[in-house]
């Protein structure tokens, strides 16, 4: 299965059909479980994601059926990827071909992995996911069209807003979610940062 | 909004710039790392062409996927082998110190830190590992980060955050005999649910918080994430700096007396004020046992599983669920529950003081027939301590295997697994599906305490009842 590019520069709009994967408290040993950490590169992760769900579910999971292959836009409901601070979570969600994620809530170092990724997580109230997620199951064929800025997917004619907090929002439009350059930028007020903490200079006198 | 808290001042006084994004740079004082999460952020870094900024800010160590019964190298799992043969090439690269197996300073991170002094009050400390707000026990401002945050600190010794709200969770009263600092953070988590801090620290004090230990605070501390807040802290004082006094890392002479003058600046104070302020009563508190399946399915040993009527409408769903995957019935109480397996350690309840605790139950009593008990000390110190003063043959003589320290089976990425649908009592923090190495195994989480009372009775069991008068 080929999958799209990973994201690059400003992410502004994204297309892809959806894969709904209901149930709140999805937690990250369960997006990639702890056995499949063993690794130095993150490379053979899509294959693994979901992988004790999936052999439970023998074939039913979302992540296996045929109509959900290729899909792109993760549907998915409240507190999705609580648990452990493993990026493998969302590395192994975006080697398999997730590009954006919609949901009731997510938990935050799960968001914040993902925002360093360039994979947008935007949310809509439960109603709203509810009536996505059955949309998206009624015409698993149609592509969704999800905006950034301002916030919304469409779908089949319909069209919902999101949110999306204004700090990511900027991040991932201009292009700048990638931070390591940004930090690396002001090394003048790093130096002066050090230079304050009295730790950084073992507490000498002065 | 808060304001002079602990966290504001730390927070303010690292910040280093705003950022275009709304993000502040915030500078950070201590990196951990360990093979896990490192390898492919320096593969990043390389990438990138970027070294590593101060290396002399980032301590490494070997614990997640470190055998328990023999160490010799190579490891017996290729896989293990080659995550530790990374990270000790990194370390050597990159001019990072790396506490390996047999430097007499290994163990899981968030053991290993605080014992050699490194984490210190009014630092910013990260690592690639979501326990790191244990060393928000000193009065650190102490957070878990991904692979990525991982590389950027490696390159900018800096991070760009988004500052948290601050709520005081104060605790009156005292823990009651048989009651640890375990139950108490279960206690909290099952009260304000999992997902109750998120967006929060946590400033963890009052009487009962003020009572504890510095590694009592540290194991309620290390569950703060449990309980969604990314970084629990307790306010340095006196008992932080006894502990701090003397270790490797720690200033000395007239360096000290500097430290611990700004340490205590650092304080929240009388003028502090605070999101939002959550009480409890520690006298109130009994021994916690989770049920389910998240570290908020908690409830006292003497209590039944609560019913679908008992729990609010919104968290059905997970509790029917954790009915099917736990095979419990809802009313069903939780005392006695066989369990299969008895797990002591993890960077929670991994330390010296829970050895002893788990020590004086298991003392002159057997482990119960047909179950397995092991005992994995947090670190090389905590094992050399607890050999010292014969905590091993306490153990031994008990029935329980003692191993050597690492992460082990609290989240199984070494041999140390559930089979099948075997059931542990684990002194460990997360009960999710799996996560002790078999798909469909099962996971309580108690005290060591009552780890070690569930392992003499072959049952989940009131170790109050075990405990001398
Ligand atoms: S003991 Fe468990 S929670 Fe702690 S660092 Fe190791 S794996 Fe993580």
């Amino acid at each position: 299965m080929t999958t799209a590019p990973f994201p690059a520069g400003s992410i502004v709009q994204v297309h892809g059909r959806a894969v709904v994967l209901r149930g709140n408290d999805i937690d990250t040993d369960r997006i990639i479980p702890a056995r499949f950490l063993k690794c130095v590169t993150f490379d053979g992760l899509g294959a693994q994601v979901f992988a004790d769900d999936r052999s439970e579910q023998q074939g039913l999971h979302p992540f296996d059926r045929p109509e959900y292959q290729g899909a792109s836009v993760l549907v998915v409901n409240r507190n999705f990827g609580c648990g452990s601070s493993r990026e493998h979570a969302p590395q192994a969600l975006l080697r398999w071909g997730i590009r954006v994620v919609l949901g009731e809530s997510f938990a935050e170092i799960f968001y914040g992995n993902c925002l360093a990724l360039g994979i947008p997580c935007l949310q809509a109230s439960s109603t709203d996911i509810d009536q996505i997620q059955q949309a998206a199951e009624a015409s698993c064929d149609s592509q969704l069209s999800i905006s950034l800025d301002p916030a919304a997917v469409e779908l089949a004619g319909q069209r919902w807003e999101l949110q999306l907090a204004s700090d990511a929002q900027k991040m991932l439009t201009s292009g700048q979610w990638d931070a390591t350059r940004q930090l690396l930028s002001k090394d003048q007020e790093l130096t002066a940062t050090a230079a304050r903490l009295p730790y950084m200079q073992r507490f000498a006198a002065g | 909004m808060s304001s002079a808290t602990l966290y504001d001042k730390v927070w303010a006084l690292h910040q280093v710039a705003e950022l275009p994004s709304g993000a502040t740079q915030l500078f950070i004082g201590l990196h951990l790392i360990h093979e896990v999460t490192s390898p492919q952020a320096f593969a990043a870094l390389n990438d990138l062409g970027l070294t590593v900024r101060h290396p002399e800010r980032t301590v490494a160590t070997v614990d997640h996927i470190v055998p328990t019964t023999s160490q010799a190298r190579p490891f017996a799992d290729p896989l293990a082998e080659e995550m530790l043969t990374t990270l000790e090439r990194n370390c050597h690269e990159n001019g990072i110190s790396l506490n390996g197996l047999g430097s007499g300073r290994q163990g899981i991170v968030h053991v290993m830190a605080p014992e050699l002094g490194l984490t210190q009050p009014g630092m910013t400390v990260v690592c690639g590992d979501s326990h790191t707000s244990t060393h928000g026990a000193f009065g650190a401002i102490a957070f878990g980060i991904g692979t990525s945050q991982v590389r950027d600190v490696l390159a900018s010794q800096s991070l760009a955050l988004n500052k948290l709200k601050v709520r005081r969770i104060w605790v009156d009263g005292s823990l009651p005999p048989g009651v640890y600092a375990k139950d108490l953070v279960l206690h909290i988590i099952r009260t304000l649910g999992v997902k109750g801090g998120v967006g929060h620290a946590y400033e963890f004090a009052g009487p009962a918080v003020a009572a504890l230990s510095m590694e009592e605070r540290m194991t309620v501390c290390n569950m703060a994430i449990e309980g969604g807040a990314r970084c629990g802290y307790v306010n340095p004082d006196d008992t932080t700096f006894a502990y701090l006094k003397g270790r490797p890392h720690a200033p000395t002479g007239e360096a000290w007396e500097r430290a611990v003058q700004w340490w205590q600046s650092l304080a929240s104070g009388p003028d502090a004020v605070f999101d939002d302020e959550v009480r409890f009563d520690a006298t109130a508190i009994a021994p916690t046992v989770t049920w389910g399946i998240t570290p908020g399915q908690g409830i006292g040993v003497d209590e039944a599983v609560p019913t679908l009527e008992q729990t609010p409408e919104e968290d059905r769903p997970l509790a029917q669920e954790a009915y099917r995957y736990m095979e419990l019935q809802p009313g069903q109480s939780i005392a006695g529950l066989p369990v299969d397996v008895c797990f002591i350690g993890s960077c929670t309840n991994g330390r010296l003081s829970d050895l002893r605790a788990a020590a004086l139950v298991a003392d002159g009593r057997q482990v119960a027939a047909g179950i397995k008990a092991f005992v994995v000390p947090g670190s090389e110190q905590v094992a050399a301590a607890a050999e010292a003063e014969g905590l091993d043959a306490v153990f031994r003589a008990a029935g329980f295997e003692w191993r050597e320290p690492g992460c082990s089976m609290c989240l199984a990425m070494n041999p140390d697994r559930l089979e099948g649908r075997q059931i542990s009592a684990s002194s460990s923090n997360r009960n999710f599906k799996g996560r002790q190495g078999s798909a469909s195994g099962r996971t309580l989480l108690m005290s060591p305490a009552m780890v070690a009372a569930a392992a003499v009775a072959g049952h989940v069991t009131d170790v109050r009842t075990l405990l001398p008068a």
